[in-house]
């Protein structure tokens, strides 16, 4: 190993006024790291039932500019996704990630919808992906990356369109972390992550110029959800 | 960059002429405050998630080592390397390795306030490669030549119609006629351009807000998108990080990550929040070949266990900056490096040298506005004391203030002595200025005076008041 790293934490050793960590204290830490405990989880989103959570995820997004539209079930998404376009004078003309989640939804019957399934280009106006989880607590989806779901098709579309189902909404970041943790945990023990976790909370935006709020910096100008799930009991 | 924080006095003069820098601070000054104190109101649980945030920090600050070697043999386990960097030249260094190695000849650069640091721009451009910023306020500062004036937006110190003549002058090959009077325009021009950087860099570089030692992941967060096309579409992508960016868990940077969008910006949360773990999968259909994370010491690991240490808790939010009714009035600039605000005030002083940076843990009022809305409780007035007392020790201030100092420690040291002087004083004092009642000037006192009238003393002492009061039944 370098000569710098062993300087830097013989340094940070000297600094702290002690020598490498003894075996019970460095047991301690991996015991720490290897059992993840929760910090305070605010109860803004736990306390709710399921359908107070998709109320409040739908409010706390519509706040930051998303737009959603909630449907009962995956037939009904192709209908919502063509009027979205047509509603905001969009292209019909979309690329789809090869998400397997996206497979149910009866994508044929919108003939006018002409998709592309694949990896996202610049030329691509309009994206549609699927995501890995709805976090109610901020209005954030939970996206992440894999042969199926490359990261730059949630960049590089100027209208991001998100299919997102009723069993993925979470209360808050942790039950996202618990759900990529029990998705992506080896038989060891140890977590195989993908490459790319994106948390996105609306549209693209920048403050840079005096302070003024614009959405549409380098990212989706526009981010559209089409939320699929049964309405719950009558309240 | 060489800092110009020793001409703290003029440059700050010069910041409060400016016009456009005035009623840019203004926008600020009304901005900022109101939002954060929104977002804050708005979480009842936000103070206990300050003081777990804190406990956070401390407990990885105390085993440093520890998280370091761990994160490294974990970005190593996912295909990454780790590179470590005492000075900002071994960093340079090591960035420029990688580029060269990919015959790279642009890079992509997301906001990386170490970047900055190490001013590696500079570097890069006179080694052939062309570094681009990203960041819109990134972007606007480096077509000017400037640096940042703001940690978390960079260019708060202009105003539209100067980005939008530096616009024209940049982007000659653009419509001369087209009309840039508005944001949006301008955010819309940054847009187009900087697209087709980003489809042809051969590098990207990020900063990290946090490294995640459970992991072996990076964590940026940003609102514009532009780190994430930095990192995902080019060949490799580059960290940049300093020592103290550990976080052990996932579970813990969500805590942190809970405080600093609504300490920042009044934000819920920030529109991105992007983890990054190793280079892209076998499988994966884009993402980088590469991963490299640069670690960057330069003399950050001496400040642990002294009293410096609580400002390595230092989260980047740009609150105290924020609330700071000095940086409201000169801006960052006038601080003269890369940190201004009392985050600089304290954090200058320890990377570039109290000589240097003496002015800065001077150029503050103490009125603790900046520790309050620290999300980490930072306690940036009393660090800002302890640099004083060095500045002192040192005998880096000024002969005649040393002086007066020395004559009020005589006279403090000897109570009686001090009464009788204070009342002497008192006395004569209160004689010259009976027929005014005040004093435009007084000797020794020019700075004082300068722009604001000495009341004279009426009648006698505090101490002897006092005395008097106590004898009474």
């Amino acid at each position: 190993m370098s000569a710098a790293r062993e300087q830097i934490l013989g340094g940070i050793r000297q600094a702290l006024k002690r020598g490498p960590l003894g075996e019970a204290e460095r047991g301690a830490l991996i015991e720490r790291l290897a059992h993840p405990a929760r910090n305070l989880v605010p109860a803004r989103a736990q306390s709710l039932d399921d359908e107070a959570r998709l109320a409040l995820f739908i409010a706390m997004a519509e706040e930051v500019q998303t737009t959603v539209t909630r449907v009962d079930s995956p037939a009904a998404v192709p209908a919502a996704v063509a009027d979205y376009l047509s509603r905001h004078n969009l292209p019909s003309r979309l690329v789809m990630t090869p998400d397997p989640q996206l497979d149910d939804i009866p994508w044929a019957e919108r003939p006018m919808l002409e998709i592309r399934r694949g990896r996202a280009e610049d030329s691509d106006a309009v994206g549609v992906t699927a995501c890995f989880a709805g976090i109610a607590e901020t209005g954030t989806l939970m996206l992440i990356s894999g042969p199926e779901s490359p990261t730059r098709n949630n960049f590089l579309p100027d209208t991001h369109i998100v299919v997102l189902r009723g069993a993925q909404m979470v209360a808050s970041y942790e039950d996202g972390w618990a759900r990529l943790r029990e998705k992506t945990r080896r038989p060891d023990g140890s977590l195989a992550l993908p490459r790319t976790v994106n948390f996105i909370t609306g549209p693209s935006r920048t403050a840079d110029i005096e302070l003024r709020i614009e959405l549409g910096a380098h990212g989706p100008r526009r981010l559209h959800i089409v939320l699929i799930a049964d309405e719950g009991p009558a309240a | 960059m060489q800092p110009t924080s020793h001409a703290f006095a003029e440059n700050a003069h010069r910041a409060l002429a400016d016009g456009n820098l005035q009623s840019a601070l203004q926008r600020m000054r009304t901005g900022f405050p109101g939002r954060r104190a929104a977002a804050v109101a708005r979480l009842p649980e936000f103070e206990a998630l300050r003081e777990q945030a804190k406990a956070i920090k401390d407990h990885v600050l105390a085993h440093l080592d520890f998280y370091l070697e761990t994160f490294e043999q974990r970005v190593v386990a996912q295909g990454g390397a780790v590179h470590w960097c005492r000075t900002p030249e071994e960093a340079r260094a090591a960035v420029l390795d990688i580029c060269r190695r990919l015959g790279a000849r642009t890079v992509t650069k997301g906001k990386s306030m170490i970047a900055e640091e190490i001013a590696l721009n500079d570097y890069l451009e006179a080694n052939g490669v062309t570094p681009v910023e990203t960041d819109l306020g990134e972007y606007i500062i480096q077509i000017r030549k400037e640096y940042p004036s703001h940690i978390i937006a960079p260019a708060i110190h202009l105003v539209k119609q100067q980005i939008a003549q530096s616009f024209r002058e940049t982007h000659r090959e653009l419509d001369p006629g087209r009309a840039l009077d508005e944001p949006p325009a301008l955010v819309a021009e940054a847009r187009t351009v900087l697209r087709r950087k980003f489809l042809a860099a051969d590098v990207g570089i990020t900063g990290a807000n946090f490294c995640i030692a459970e992991t072996g992941s990076t964590i940026i967060v940003t609102n514009e998108g532009n780190g994430d096309l930095t990192q995902t579409l080019p060949k490799a992508h580059i960290v940049l990080a300093s020592l103290e960016k550990l976080v052990p868990t996932l579970e813990d940077v969500s805590t942190i990550l809970r405080v600093l969008a609504r300490s920042a910006t009044g934000q819920e949360f920030s529109t991105y929040t992007t983890v990054s773990t190793g280079p892209r999968r076998a499988a994966d259909d884009d993402g980088p070949s590469e991963y490299h994370v640069v670690f960057l010491d330069n003399g950050r690991s001496a400040a642990l266990g002294t009293e410096f240490q609580d400002v390595l808790r230092c989260i980047r939010c740009g609150a105290c900056m924020n609330h700071c009714p000095v940086y409201a009035n000169v801006g960052g600039h006038a601080y003269g490096w890369v940190y201004p605000g009392p985050l600089g005030a304290v954090l200058t002083p320890m990377l570039v040298g109290i000589k240097e940076a003496a002015h800065l843990p001077n150029a503050s009022t103490f009125c603790g506005r900046c520790e309050s809305v620290c999300p980490m409780k930072i306690p940036l007035p009393r660090m800002m004391r302890h640099w004083r007392e060095r500045e002192f020790t040192e005998r880096l201030s000024p002969p005649r203030y040393r002086q007066g100092l020395a004559l009020w420690a005589f006279l403090a040291r000897r109570p009686a002595l001090y009464h009788a002087a204070a009342a002497l004083g008192a006395r004569l004092l209160g004689g010259l200025g009976r027929r005014h009642g005040r004093f435009r000037s007084l000797p020794l006192a020019g700075g004082w005076t300068a722009s604001r009238d000495m009341p004279a003393p009426e009648g006698r002492s505090f101490q002897s008041l006092w005395a008097e009061r106590q004898r009474r039944p």
